[in-house]
């Protein structure tokens, strides 16, 4: 073995054992009864089903990788010019004129105009690029339907060959019987498998009111959402969320790339979070106008 | 009219990063509940008043995996609690460290638990 060799491996060695002294100081998150690629040290998994997404997902290295603080995971908001989203000249004045308590553009809380707190619904993709748990995914032969831990929301996900609304601001199905056009928090979404592993979804017909991210990325109701998820083996799954908005951004941007999650018991249960307005409005008298200098009136 | 404060969910920028509370009081409330779990106590000051201090932590599902649940405390308890307190001077801060009597310790995960592990400066 050479010296170059024996310094390489001493490094890796430190590496690693500075990555577990990290992750026991840091916090290593993990959702009771949930497994994570840590436990398996040198497994490998077998091959991917067909065309199943079927499931308890959790977040492959960790429960705290979908808290997102300060932005989309593939896009953080932190001053760095790579994570400088494309912005129009109106996707910029939206992006200014929200008030985030997170990321580079972070104000102090009293001021903040972030919906979410007031439990002002979370919608979709926040849901996914903001404070994000474990999902389950359900199949049927019409529907994907997700899932989602927090405030116990779900998503349908058409697969029964319709087309996205023509008009994403006037969206309404062209079929009878159809719901009346209105924007929706969480959009329409239809998708498909493009090959054995690989499911693509698109969403638009979305409300413009929700933030894209808790940095305040705002987003208009000309947004499409791409959604991909590609069944990687037996246990894994990676999901990539592109966000289109032609009217806010110059071009699509990625905001989560390849985030992988693990496959877990099917006897997982997933914990209940709710945003409770009562509680929410204790919280802010005991605790959050003292600590932002202000009165129990907001003053 | 403005509209009511929306302060919960914020960063920890309104703290006093790096600076250190250590306090021993009874437990008044043990609030297990979104967005932040709080944990009120009275602490008695120098002259014997007793000053009510109101302490966060994380949401109850991101606490869960550390040791914490909603029985954690109940009133009445004695607890020595390590805090990074508020910007704002007021009796409220980040909970970094409770522990008990008997020595039983409980310590956040997450940004809190790695600054009760990097320890800070005592005031």
């Amino acid at each position: 073995m050479t010296r170059r060799v024996v310094v390489s491996v001493v490094a890796v060695a430190a590496v690693l054992a500075f990555s577990d002294l990290m992750r026991a100081q840091l916090g290593f998150r993990r959702q009771p009864g949930a497994v994570y690629d840590v436990d398996f040290p040198g497994a490998t998994s077998g091959p991917a089903p067909r065309r199943s997404l079927s499931g308890i997902w959790e977040f492959a290295k960790g429960g705290a990788e979908g808290i997102q603080a300060d932005g989309a995971k593939a896009m953080p908001s932190d001053g760095k010019p790579e994570h400088e989203l494309p912005f129009t000249s109106a996707g910029r004045d939206a992006f200014i004129a929200n008030r985030p308590t997170f990321g580079f553009t972070a104000v102090p809380s009293a001021v903040t105009n972030d919906p979410m707190p007031g439990c002002d619904p979370q919608g979709f993709p926040r849901i996914v690029l903001h404070n994000a748990h474990t999902e389950q995914i359900l199949q049927t032969p019409t529907q994907v339907v997700i899932l989602y831990q927090f405030n116990k929301k779900w998503r349908v996900i058409w697969t029964d060959g319709r087309a996205l609304p023509t008009d994403p601001e006037q969206p309404g199905w062209a079929i009878k019987d159809a719901p009346p056009p209105e924007p929706r928090w969480w959009g329409y979404s239809v998708g498909r498998w493009v090959d054995d592993r690989t499911f693509v979804a698109e969403s638009n017909g979305f409300d413009d009111r929700p933030w894209l991210d808790n940095a305040g990325r705002p987003h208009s109701g000309a947004m499409r959402v791409v959604e991909t998820y590609r069944r990687v083996d037996a246990d894994h799954l990676e999901k990539t969320i592109t966000i289109d908005d032609p009217t806010f951004y110059t071009r699509p941007w990625v905001a989560l790339d390849k985030l992988p999650y693990r496959l877990q018991s099917p006897s997982l249960e997933i914990p209940e979070q709710e945003c409770v307005p009562s509680e929410t409005a204790k919280y802010n008298k005991l605790f959050g106008n003292p600590a932002g200098g202000v009165d129990d009136t907001g003053r | 009219m403005l509209p009511p404060p929306l302060v919960a969910h914020h960063s920890a920028a309104i703290f006093e990063a790096g600076k250190r509370l250590t306090v021993t009081g009874t437990v008044t409330e043990w609030f297990w509940a979104n967005p932040h779990c709080l944990l009120s106590l009275d602490v008695k000051d120098g002259s014997g008043q007793a000053v009510r201090w109101v302490v966060e932590t994380q949401a109850p599902p991101n606490m869960i995996p550390f040791g914490w649940s909603k029985q954690s405390f109940k009133p009445g308890d004695e607890v020595t609690i390590t805090v990074e307190p508020a910007r704002s001077g007021r009796a409220v801060g980040r909970l970094l460290r409770a522990v008990f009597p008997d020595g039983k310790t409980l310590v956040p995960g997450g940004s809190a638990g790695a600054a009760a592990a990097a320890g800070g400066t005592a005031p």
